[in-house]
């Protein structure tokens, strides 16, 4: 098993389905159609179940990288030679399962698309590949191809299968990320230069992780770096103020669309984060994390509101999302928010809020991913998504109603629910370090459950008197069999956290010990100290 | 001997004695004889491109009492240059006879064309090169206006020649300067000069300035861009796409031969030129793009954007730099001919459209040439994992590893602002539903040319280290051999 390139695989099988697809499907419409869908189903759920095989082998006490590929790829000025390489730790792990999970049901619920089905489910298994590469990649500029590559597929998914006003949509989401991603690419090559001065310069991750632990960036560099990462990171999560065309995105966005984007490109920004603004730029993470935090904290309470206020489901469940991510970025620069007061304590607190943000980023791609998908269940039988064309469902669908309730807990952090894990550790790991920092953010907690309960009530409550919604029909069986596994994994992961805690716990040490290494090397009192 | 080292010219004696042969061939079988001489005339290219392969020497040879030089440098780009002249060929031969111009002439203009890149390329004296730019460029003034009876065309033959004609004034009297201020007109010997000299006389310094007047012209950098739009529009299409690739290369090469050459010591002052027509050619190139509806002008903004990248890679004046360009060319060069094949494969009922708006629901009506029109989109928008990523990867690598940090963000940001006009595009063909189909099937050839170019795009990162590697061993026989 140790010698197959497993993370080849899965992240590739998702391409040579999609080759399968554009190449071998010929005949007539009505084949072509099925033949496309079924196909993409087998291909995305063969690569989910690799990606099982991957989780099992994994090793959880480590924090080193597992199932490491290198190959040599091309020569880079200055004699270095680009690898091709590959490996996942804590960290990427769940996300790569993430992105495998949520594929093969994004296919299941564009069952019903008509339009161009072959070319539909080809870009979908494209954007797999891309995900998956994103989060598996060792290499910076490997990882800069795959996450921007992303951009391919999912521009084009939302321009050709989207809504009215698809076209604005796409070209705002394509350039928006791409403007944040090309400073990054500036950045990414200033770091091979600037790696150099301790020798040989290099783009490796692991190879740049033990630079920043042992030699580091200088302080001004790191600043510039930092923004520039930012700048990517922040509008993928994506942060407030930048985070505009995301509810444009999403409302387009079918509804397949809406549940990767909501449920895994918004990771790509929070893994960022924690892969190398964290690790490489710590001196600059300490510098900016005042400005992270007040970001962030704008963003739950802001969005939050704005959210109270909408007309359109989908545009209500992407603000919610901004102020979720909210919590996520104020958990990951947690730690470095308790050190720019100055102070070196020996316990580095911040775990909780990182494995907290971890957690949350999990939940939210699978509660978030069913919000959508559960909105997409009453627009394909209505086909609009003002909320106050609904109401008293619960008489016609009561399915509906009981797997809608559970995703509106774990969105608002019930207890038992997922969602109460991550914003629970978060909000303790943020109290420890700066009190009103948690306590601003604890009313987006009361602001979520205001807008999700709210939300909930006027779409499923109330009496059933619109005539048109007298003919809707409940969950039917290839529903069910999408909603059932998310059910199970929100109440997996609310009552038994634990299996997947641990998979990235030695990471997130690791990565805070190493970050603490990166602060203490700047910082004269605590070599002093030691 | 007589001349010594005459063997390394073979592959320019070649193709000057197949052009005269050609051209024997069309004047006696008369008129009807386009198609066969536009078959022996991509042979000979393709031949000469073999040959020069062949007779390349390991390290650099000078021949003609150090008028001409051949090393791996040249090597590279006469491969480049014949093989686009080859396409450019292939590509008119269904539109010249479709259009009523199909005279003998063109494919041997053609070939005479390539004949001056090469000399030009190969020059090692300001007066040989000079030679070559005049073959090259008389060549290209006729071929743009070959059909007589169109104002447009015409129009643009006749704006190319007078401002072509100004910018080889310009090189002529700054070529004139140099030799009154260095008393040599040899590559070797200005370098000799200029390296280790104190400070550089004034008069030699202005004798720099105009004839990288005239080159930047030659290769259509801001603010010696002007002809560019009109003639790409004006000029027929064929003419176009074989504009916008060949020439390009050769005169790139040409300018960062001249640079790094004979001015190699002069770096400091010539860089700082460079990158203002870098930054100035990148923004123009992008915002003036934006608001263009013909797709021929578009596509000539979008060479004077390609031309700016490039010139990020010249401005950095390190080898990794000069690499870069060569591998931007490359890459520039197979995108551009494949876009060029799609762009001549836009057909309605028979007749040549060329406005964006006849894409409308390309994808639809012509899966095929949508699908490799997306491929070289993204590419030019530089979106990885197409090629033209990597081009621009190593354009702005040479620009940050020289500090250029200013010029590598500027850069990026234009390419954010050029993707726009590139999604649009990618937009107008899927996005929004047909209406008045094209004609579906407009040629093999030129569908044949689209997917070569698009695979070699889109598998680009499988193989990039041929590129590289190439790049490499020809930028260091112009630097260190």
């Amino acid at each position: 098993m140790e010698s197959w390139p497993l993370l080849s695989i899965v992240t590739f099988a998702p391409l040579v389905g999609a080759l399968l697809i554009l190449v071998m499907v010929r005949g007539d419409r009505e084949a072509t159609d099925r033949n496309a869908r079924w196909l993409a189903l087998w291909a995305s759920l063969a690569t989910f179940l690799i990606s099982l095989l991957i989780w099992i082998n994994f090793e959880t006490g480590t924090a080193d990288f597992q199932f490491v590929e290198k190959a040599a790829w091309f020569k880079f000025p200055g004699g270095y030679t680009l690898n091709y390489h590959m490996g996942v730790d804590g960290i990427s792990m769940m996300f790569v399962l993430l992105s495998t999970l949520l594929t093969p049901i994004c296919i299941l619920c564009s069952w019903e698309i008509k339009s161009r089905v072959r070319e539909y489910m080809a870009a979908f298994l494209v954007l797999e590949t891309f995900m998956v590469g994103t989060f598996c990649a060792l290499d910076l500029v490997t990882f800069y191809v795959f996450f921007e590559g992303v951009l391919l597929p999912m521009f084009l998914i939302i321009g050709v299968w989207g809504g009215d006003r698809r076209v604005y949509s796409a070209f705002k989401f394509f350039l928006y990320t791409l403007l944040g991603s090309v400073l990054m690419l500036v950045a990414v090559m200033a770091i091979y230069f600037l790696s150099k001065s301790a020798g040989q310069g290099t783009t490796d991750i692991v190879e740049l992780l033990k630079f920043a632990r042992e030699t580091g960036f200088s302080a001004e560099a790191q600043k510039w770096l930092w923004l520039a990462f930012f700048a990517s990171f922040a509008v993928k999560v994506p942060m407030w103020p930048v985070h505009t065309w995301l509810p444009d995105a999403h409302v387009e966005a079918p509804t397949a669309g809406s549940v990767i984007l909501a449920g895994v490109l918004l990771k790509m920004g929070g893994y960022g984060f924690l892969r190398f603004s964290l690790p490489l730029f710590p001196d600059a993470s300490v510098y900016f994390a005042p400005l992270v935090y007040t970001l962030s904290i704008v963003a739950i309470i802001y969005t939050s509101l704005v959210a109270l206020a909408q007309e359109d489901m989908k545009k209500l469940i992407a603000y919610s999302s901004v102020a979720h991510m909210g919590f996520v970025t104020l958990g990951i620069f947690a730690a470095t928010a308790q050190l720019s007061a100055g102070n070196l304590p020996d316990n580095l607190l911040g775990e909780q809020a990182v494995s907290g943000a971890m957690f949350q980023m999990l939940s939210h791609g699978i509660v978030s991913a069913a919000l959508f998908l559960c909105v997409g269940v009453v627009y394909d039988r209505l086909h609009t998504r003002r909320i106050d064309r609904y109401g008293g469902l619960v008489h016609r669908m009561p399915r509906y109603a009981a797997v809608f309730m559970v995703f509106t807990l774990a969105s608002v952090g019930l207890p038992g629910t997922s969602g109460f894990v991550g914003e629970f550790l978060v909000l303790f790991g943020v109290f420890q370090v700066n009190v009103w920092a948690a306590a601003l953010a604890a009313t987006g907690v009361i602001l979520g459950a205001a807008y999700m309960l709210w939300l909930y009530r006027r779409i499923i409550f109330g009496e059933l008197v619109k005539p048109d919604l007298m003919r809707m029909k409940d969950l039917h069986p290839r529903e069910v069999a999408i909603f059932a596994p998310l059910v199970i994994l929100v109440l997996w992961m609310g009552i038994w956290p634990e299996p997947f805690l641990d998979v990235f716990d030695a990471s997130v040490k690791n990565l805070l010990t190493s970050f603490k290494a990166g602060v203490c090397r700047a910082n004269e009192a605590c070599f002093a100290a030691r | 001997m007589i001349l010594p080292n005459i063997e390394y010219a073979t592959s320019e004696m070649f193709v000057a004695a197949a052009a005269m042969v050609l051209l024997m061939i069309g004047v006696f079988r008369g008129e009807g004889s386009f198609r066969l001489v536009s078959a022996l005339s991509v042979l000979v290219l393709v031949a000469a491109a073999v040959i020069t392969v062949w007779m390349s020497p390991g390290d650099s040879r000078s021949a003609f009492a150090g008028m001409f030089v051949s090393n791996g440098y040249t090597t590279f780009l006469k491969v480049g240059i014949l093989l686009a002249a080859a396409v450019g060929i292939v590509l008119s031969i269904g539109y010249n006879a479709r259009e009523g111009i199909d005279r003998f002439e063109y494919p041997v203009l053609i070939v005479l064309a390539a004949l001056g890149m090469m000399v030009m390329v190969s020059a090692s004296d300001l007066l040989s090169l000079y030679i070559g730019l005049e073959l090259q460029s008389l060549s290209l003034y006729v071929v743009a206006a070959i059909r007589r009876d169109s104002v447009k065309s015409s129009e643009a033959g006749l704006k190319y020649f007078v401002l072509g004609a100004l910018a080889s004034g310009m090189l002529l009297f700054g070529a004139s300067l140099v030799y009154g201020f260095s008393g040599t007109t040899a590559f070797t010997g200005l370098a000799a000069q200029l390296t280790g000299a104190s400070a550089p006389s004034v008069g030699l310094v202005v004798g720099l300035v105009f004839v990288m007047v005239g080159l930047a012209f030659k290769v259509s950098a801001v603010p010696f861009h002007m002809w560019t739009p009109d003639v790409y529009e004006g000029a027929p299409t064929p003419v176009t796409a074989f504009f916008a690739a060949a020439p390009k290369l050769a005169a790139m090469g040409l300018f960062m031969s001249v640079l790094a050459g004979p001015f190699g010591g002069l770096v400091e002052q010539w860089s700082q030129i460079v990158i203002v027509l870098a930054i100035a050619s990148m923004v123009l190139g992008a915002f003036a793009a934006i608001a263009q509806t013909n797709i021929k002008r578009l596509m000539a903004y979008s060479s004077i954007g390609h031309v700016g990248y490039a010139l990020v890679g010249l401005a950095a004046g390190t080898e990794d730099g000069y690499s870069a360009v060569l591998i931007y060319m490359a890459i520039y060069l197979v995108m551009t001919l494949g876009a060029f094949a799609a762009i001549l494969a836009m057909q309605r009922s028979g007749r040549m459209v060329e406005e964006i708006g006849d894409l409308t629901g390309l994808s639809r009506t012509n899966p095929m040439m949508a699908g490799m029109m997306l491929i070289f989109m993204f590419s030019m928008a530089g979106i990885p994992p197409l090629a033209g990523f990597y081009a621009k990867l190593y354009v702005f690598l040479a620009a940050v590893e020289a500090g250029l940090y200013f010029l590598a963000v500027i850069g990026m940001v234009t390419s954010v602002v050029g993707a726009y006009y590139y999604i649009r595009i990618v937009k107008v063909m899927y996005f929004d539903e047909p209406e008045d189909a094209l004609d579906p099937r407009p040629g093999r050839d030129l569908g044949a040319i689209q997917f070569v170019a698009g695979m070699a795009t889109l598998l680009f990162f499988l193989f990039p280290s041929l590129l590289v590697g190439a790049a490499d061993t020809a930028v260091f026989s112009l630097t260190g051999g």
